[in-house]
């Protein structure tokens, strides 16, 4: 084999990347997966079917759900400014999207707690006004989840936004279709698989995120206890069965996730190679 | 120094890319790899180079089996299709390489090697961009530059792919001429790959035709125009009129065109495939004289000469024909009557 | 999953030619301000809110809240885990580039599938198959016990959960990278009699620096930040086991709002300098870009 390669370095590379591959990330997983086959499938069951476990469930996926939805919606408009228009500021405002990828998500977490607790920039009124409470509610993780998403769609749509042939919405009007309906049948066809993309990622992103929850959710088992804390509170009560049980569950639930996101971008990619 | 490969065979997944290849290329001349794209030129090129190792064969250096010698110590020069320059790299810097990374005790001092490498930009004509870096030059002086990169470690044998096929048409005729020039100047024996005939025909002392992996043809362009060994070479080098028909005794009946066909000597008529060139066939006006009766299709005149499309009456089969004319009234018209005759065909069965 | 989106191959900004089919100017501004009004109120305002927090209580309380033995600990500790982290993930970014775009091999996509692995998994899993590993009950803890080594609530686990989280930053932003660029170059430098490490360091390191930067810039940043894996792993010990981010969770949680906000102002600003670098990185690239096809063009044109 090492005959028909003439570049150098296949076995050093490949070698050194597979043994630092498997020592950080295949290892330790398969350790989760074999704790998680241990407790056999009555525990198991047991475990994840358990109504505390189902509630975080319906609460991880419906907020993950909700702000990856949001994310979409205003995700694609910014993406549509920040490539069609022009505007004072906007290389700032362009930048600025990447902020939840850099910012700790634990600073994120205490700034949105502090602004939309009760005595908050927001909350004051969301909250003294309108009665809506925000933080300690199911509400403010969506906008935690909201605000670390952000960036994914954008991101996803920017490039394939820029690459669209001017063209294309030109020959739509020359044959008498208006603005909405150009962008109706022309152009949102051609930006599905990038929203998709980045909607994907934004809602995988959401449903493992942690840091930014903890402190708006206020943590409330059945109520506000997201999936990740629920794993979370179990081993500090060195509840190892049980983590590993619901940490097993969330791990297939990210791979299947993972696989789609492939396939999408894989999808995405040809769509933008093809015209 | 002279290279030899025999036997090549090299597959990539299902694809034969070479098919049992074996060729001689002697001392200081220059060949041309010549065939359509993905016939196993390039693999061929890489497989001399060092860059690919074939299946099964052997790569011949002066008679030294040099098959699995590593390309780092092969001595050969390589231009890449695209020219591979170093971005980062001022042309300065580029040529210098192949000197900077010997080791210590055989690398010229930076004095040998500054001249050196400004000899070499002399050589070939670009002296005034030592200073430039690779994205701030043409198409055609970037080739010229990794032309010098190759020269400067004093390579045995130069191997250049498709070294003109990245330039467009003006610049590539100038660096045609160039090229051939600077062969005559060196006299390393050279081998460059090209899917373009002409550049072929005009640059080369001999060319090798491929198709799909193997050898079709050795010859010089002389040879390789004149005597087309194979259908593919005859269709695949110049332009030629292909027409069906049969053969016995040794002659041919071409879609009513009768031709010599030595090869054919036999009484029963075999089924055959011959090719004549637009120039080797005559036109007379009128009804009368030597020939199949034609019809006049259609005339253009391309530089000096006249192109004559025309229709044998019985069947679909047209002819192009290729006549010297010096100006003045078209000897033919559209929808004339004309007598086409012939001067030579060469008849392949099948 | 950031790397996978965020990188440095796609031009950040198009340029923005005036055309008659566009949407008329009061839509125009109505979707600006509508955008720019959503980023001010998820990105602006709890940024802003942060440094404004830090210092409700006057600089000598800021200034307090930073200096205090626990916090520079904290300071000490995130620093040691990005150090370690960082480079070891750049050694393994480029091991795996080199392997993934340079030959064909079975059991690639495998690979790559699980290079993306730890972008999908939630920190909280990140920490606790470290956790399984290592931990006093896992796989390895009776061993480490009776060898007298602590991974779990201590030094080694953090850097062990960092690494794990950053693992593809580097990797993701070098393969796309370095298969768009090709193996021309490194071919080339092998037909001149360069050695493969030669090669390695003077052709293919020089040509994806900007890239290479720009992935540890982003592995800094997550490096720094992180909290979920973190806080598993770590303990809580104060003054042994805190990073910044857990050092802020502390102080939050004990109501020292101000001091939190202090603290968390510090990672604000890392974060404020890594969005600046990444756009300073990406300019260069686009300039580098538009130089070279400009260069093109105009030779084209002569």
């Amino acid at each position: 084999m090492s005959r028909n390669r003439v570049i150098p370095g296949f076995g050093l590379s490949l070698g050194y990347a597979t043994l630092y591959t498997s020592l950080i990330v295949f290892i330790p997983l398969a350790a989760l997966a074999a704790s998680g086959i241990s407790l056999g499938a009555e525990t198991f069951w047991a475990v994840v079917s358990h109504p505390q476990a189902v509630a975080s469930y319906k609460l991880s996926f419906g907020a993950s759900l909700v702000a990856a939805l949001i994310n979409l919606v205003f995700g694609l408009l910014v993406a549509w400014v920040l490539v069609r228009y022009t505007f004072p500021g906007k290389r700032i405002a362009d930048a600025l999207v990447d902020l939840p990828f850099a910012l700790p998500t634990a600073v994120a977490g205490i700034a949105l707690t502090a602004l939309y607790g009760r005595n908050g920039w927001f909350g004051q009124y969301l909250e003294g006004w309108w009665g809506f409470k925000v933080a300690y509610a199911p509400a403010g993780i969506v906008v935690a989840l909201t605000f670390i998403g952000l960036p994914f769609v954008v991101r996803t749509v920017q490039p394939v936004l820029e690459g669209l042939e001017r063209e294309l919405e030109e020959a739509a009007a020359s044959l008498g279709a208006n603005r909405w309906r150009t962008f109706r049948r022309v152009l949102l066809p051609a930006l599905v698989p990038a929203l998709l993309t980045g909607f994907a990622l934004s809602f995988a992103r959401a449903v493992g995120e942690y840091g930014s929850v903890v402190f708006i959710s206020g943590n409330m088992p059945y109520r506000t206890e997201i999936t990740p804390l629920l794993i979370y509170s179990k081993l500090e009560q060195y509840d190892y069965a049980g983590a590993s049980a619901l940490g097993v569950t969330m791990l297939v639930f990210s791979f299947i996730l993972l696989l789609a996101i492939n396939a999408l971008q894989y999808w995405n990619l040809r769509r933008q190679g093809g015209g | 120094m002279s290279i030899q490969v025999r036997d090549l065979r090299k597959t990539f997944g299902h694809f034969k890319a070479l098919d049992d290849v074996s060729l001689t290329f002697n001392s200081g001349e220059l060949v041309a790899l010549l065939g359509p794209s993905g016939c196993g030129k390039t693999t061929l090129l890489r497989i001399i180079a060092g860059l690919e190792y074939p299946d099964s064969g052997a790569v011949l250096f002066s008679g030294a089996d040099a098959t699995f010698t590593h390309v780092r110590e092969r001595g050969v020069g390589f231009v890449f299709q695209h020219y591979a320059l170093f971005r980062h790299m001022t042309v300065f810097d580029n040529v210098a390489f192949g000197l900077t990374v010997r080791p210590r005790r055989q690398r010229p001092s930076r004095g040998e090697i500054a001249e050196r490498v400004h000899r070499l930009l002399e050589l070939v004509q670009l002296d005034w961009l030592a200073d430039r870096y690779p994205d701030q030059l043409s198409g055609g002086q970037r080739q010229r530059i990794a032309l010098a990169r190759a020269l400067a470690v004093e390579p045995r044998v130069l191997l250049l792919d498709e070294p003109f096929g990245a330039l467009d048409a003006r610049v590539r005729k100038d660096l045609r001429g160039w090229l051939r020039r600077l062969h005559d100047e060196l006299h390393v024996t050279s081998i460059f790959v090209t899917h373009d005939q002409e550049e072929a025909m005009e640059v080369a002392d001999r060319i090798v035709v491929i198709n799909q992996g193997r050898v079709e043809q050795v010859g010089t362009p002389q040879e390789i125009y004149n005597a087309p060994a194979s259908p593919f070479v005859y269709g695949f080098i110049g332009d030629a009129n292909r027409l069906c028909g049969h053969a016995a005794d040794g002659w041919a009946e071409l879609a009513g065109l009768r031709v010599p066909a030595p090869e054919f000597g036999q009484s029963e008529p075999r089924q055959v495939t011959g090719y004549i060139r637009p120039h080797d066939i005559q036109l007379q006006a009128g009804d009368q004289g030597e020939g199949v009766a034609v019809r006049v299709e259609s005339v253009s005149q391309v530089g000096a000469a006249l192109r004559v499309s025309v229709r044998i009456p019985d069947g679909d089969t047209s002819l192009q024909v290729e006549l010297p004319h010096s100006g003045g009234r078209w000897p033919f018209q559209v929808g004339e009557p004309v007598k086409a005759l012939p001067r030579a065909a060469r008849v392949f069965a099948g | 999953m950031s790397g996978a989106v965020s990188s440095l191959s796609t031009p950040a900004n198009a340029v923005v030619t005036r055309r008659a089919v566009t949407e008329a100017a009061w839509l125009r501004i109505l979707l600006t301000a509508l955008a720019l009004a959503f980023l001010g109120v998820f990105l602006v305002v709890p940024l802003v809110l942060v440094f404004q927090e830090a210092f409700s209580k006057g600089w000598q309380a800021y200034l307090a809240a930073l200096t205090e033995p626990d916090a520079w600990h904290a300071v000490k500790l995130t620093l040691i885990a990005a150090g370690l982290a960082v480079p070891l993930n750049v050694v393994f970014g480029l091991a795996a580039a080199w392997s993934l775009t340079r030959f064909q091999f079975r059991g690639k996509q495998v690979l790559i599938t699980l290079i993306d692995l730890p972008f999908a998994v939630s920190p909280v899993i990140a920490g606790l198959i470290y956790v399984l590993v290592f931990g006093s009950r896992g796989w390895l803890g009776p061993w480490l016990e009776e060898h007298n080594l602590s991974i779990i609530y201590a030094v080694p686990g953090i850097v062990l959960a960092t690494v794990f989280v950053t693992f593809p930053f580097v990797a993701r932003e070098l393969i796309p990278l370095m298969q768009e660029q090709g193996v021309s170059q490194e071919e080339a430098a092998l037909t001149l009699g360069a050695s493969g490490w030669q090669t390695f360091r003077r052709v293919t390191l020089p040509s994806i620096k900007w890239g290479l930067l720009y992935g540890i810039i982003l592995c800094n940043a997550r490096a720094m930040g992180e909290f979920g894996a973190v806080s598993v792993v770590s303990g809580h010990i104060r003054g042994k086991t805190n990073t910044l981010p857990l050092h802020v969770e502390i102080l939050y949680n004990e109501y020292q709002f101000a001091a939190a906000f202090a603290v968390a102002s510090l990672l604000a600003l890392l974060a404020v300098v890594t969005l600046v670098a990444k756009s300073f990185l990406e300019f260069k690239h686009q300039r580098d870009r538009e130089r070279a096809t400009r260069a093109a063009a105009r030779q084209e044109a002569s």
